[in-house]
């Protein structure tokens, strides 16, 4: 069942870098989709317009439609804020807040309006133990968030995402700065995630893509060039183009 | 070319399987002009040679693993790198096809040939041929060729049958002759399942090249149902 619904999206900036030609995806729902590629293939681009983070960026020329649960996210009737409280965002460098650890998770939650001490406490350790970092920080809360390794605040950043109750989240090479451990836990609990939610994620190598795909989708320069189930993708891609990339012949 | 060191593992691999095949292939060829001769001494020689293609074995393996581990290998290069491991090893077990054959030699002492060989050394020759043209294809990646020789698997057992025929027409003139009859009816069952993993060599190098599983039926595979 999809999620989410591209359809014949284009994208053009005005400095004309990057741009996404003509896009059909559907994205299934509680499944951890991959966009993968070389730089500059317009996956990014694509990840931005799902939160309508592009609203922001230099945009020339867009038309098509992304679907949402049925609805087209890119009319202008769509309340932005409510779409991004659907459709949680994960970035490369975590940016955490000048708050305890509680703090950051609960932000969010206290902008809408949500004052109630016992729901907070549970969206907090709801979300940490998604993210699987309840049981590192459980009894430091109120503990500087910016305390944490590299790796904890990462996971803490998918925590405030996930404290939202989100339905997509976006990831945009969440764990590009991470060791190895800490990629290892991120990707773990994204395994965890996607029981309950549909995850999208950019990763910042072919090794990943293929360790994490169910499903996955090629770009290059702006076009969607494959997209296949991850298992069949990584070992037989049908696209000449695939296998030179994702056996590093080129990228 | 991005990944030259990687290219030039691969074929360094290649090269390898090459030599290793190139062994067991003499090793069979060896093993029936001994019997043919019943020259012990030399079949002595290539049981001891066994050894070499068993740590010829080992060491291609560790080497593909090596590769797989630090290329980290995706689609065509993995399904090669994965095929190789299989590859590998039917070469060893066909060395040991090899290597029974010259122990037989070996156990039947001064004891003469049942009869002479003619059809033995075809068989022999005729898999030798066959392994070489489909390690060949393996390397080149040429499916053709690949799906072209299984079926010239039915020669060998074609001739398996008529050797098979042959000896049981001595044994039935002269029971005494059962246990010379069955020392060849081993070597050339050793020769006809030699023959039968060339086989799963081809059906390799389609999957290396199209990524599709196919087994191919050959007409032993039917002998062998027909006996369930």
């Amino acid at each position: 069942m999809n999620k989410i619904v591209i359809e014949n999206l284009t994208l053009q900036y005005t400095d004309g870098t990057e741009s996404l030609r003509n896009i059909n995806l559907g994205i299934c729902e509680k499944a951890i989709t991959v966009l993968f590629g070389p730089a500059g293939g317009g996956k990014s681009s694509l990840l931005r317009c799902l939160n309508r983070l592009n609203d922001m960026a230099d945009v020339k020329f867009a038309s098509g439609r992304i679907l949402l649960d049925g609805i087209d996210i890119l009319s202008p009737k769509t309340d932005v804020i409510t779409l991004r409280r659907k459709v949680g965002m994960v970035f490369a460098r975590p940016v955490v807040l000048p708050f305890s650890i509680r703090g950051n998770l609960t932000y969010g939650l206290e902008v809408m309006g949500e004052k109630r001490r016992s729901k907070l406490d549970q969206a907090v350790e709801r979300s940490l133990k998604q993210a699987a970092l309840w049981d590192e920080v459980k009894d430091r809360l109120d503990d500087q968030a910016i305390a944490l390794s590299g790796g904890q605040q990462q996971r803490l950043c998918l925590a405030r995402s996930l404290a939202l109750e989100p339905e997509v989240i976006l990831l945009d090479e969440p764990t590009s700065g991470l060791d190895p451990i800490s990629t290892a836990k991120v990707e773990a609990s994204l395994q965890e995630l996607k029981k309950n939610y549909t995850v999208i994620l950019v990763p910042h190598s072919v090794q990943q893509a293929a360790r994490t795909a169910d499903y996955a989708a090629f770009f290059l320069q702006g076009e969607l060039i494959e997209y296949g189930q991850g298992k069949t993708l990584f070992t037989t891609p049908q696209d000449k183009r695939t296998e030179n990339y994702v056996t590093g012949r080129f990228g | 070319m991005l990944r030259k060191t990687f290219e030039n593992e691969i074929q360094q691999l290649k090269d390898e399987i090459i030599v290793l095949g190139s062994m067991v292939e003499q090793s069979l060829l060896d093993a029936v002009e001994s019997l043919k001769k019943r020259d012990a001494v030399a079949s002595k020689k290539i049981i001891e040679q066994d050894m070499a293609i068993n740590d010829k074995r080992f060491t291609l393996e560790n080497q593909v693993m090596i590769v797989i581990a630090t290329q980290q290998p995706m689609a065509h290069d993995l399904r090669l790198l994965a095929s190789l491991f299989e590859v590998i090893s039917e070469l060893e077990r066909m060395g040991d096809y090899a290597k029974g054959i010259a122990i037989i030699n070996v156990r039947m002492g001064n004891e003469a040939l049942l009869k002479p060989l003619i059809d033995i050394p075809r068989m022999a020759q005729k898999s030798a041929d066959m392994l070489h043209r489909a390690l060949t294809a393996f390397v080149n990646e040429d499916v053709e060729t690949a799906r072209a020789i299984p079926a010239e698997d039915d020669e060998v057992d074609l001739l398996y049958n008529q050797v098979y025929r042959e000896l049981m027409t001595y044994v039935m003139a002269d029971p005494r002759n059962i246990e010379r009859a069955n020392w060849l009816l081993w070597v050339a069952h050793n020769i006809e399942r030699f023959a039968d993993r060339v086989t799963n060599i081809c059906e390799r190098t389609a999957f290396v090249a199209t990524g599709e599983y196919k087994e191919t039926e050959t007409s032993s595979d039917e002998l062998d149902d027909a006996k369930k």
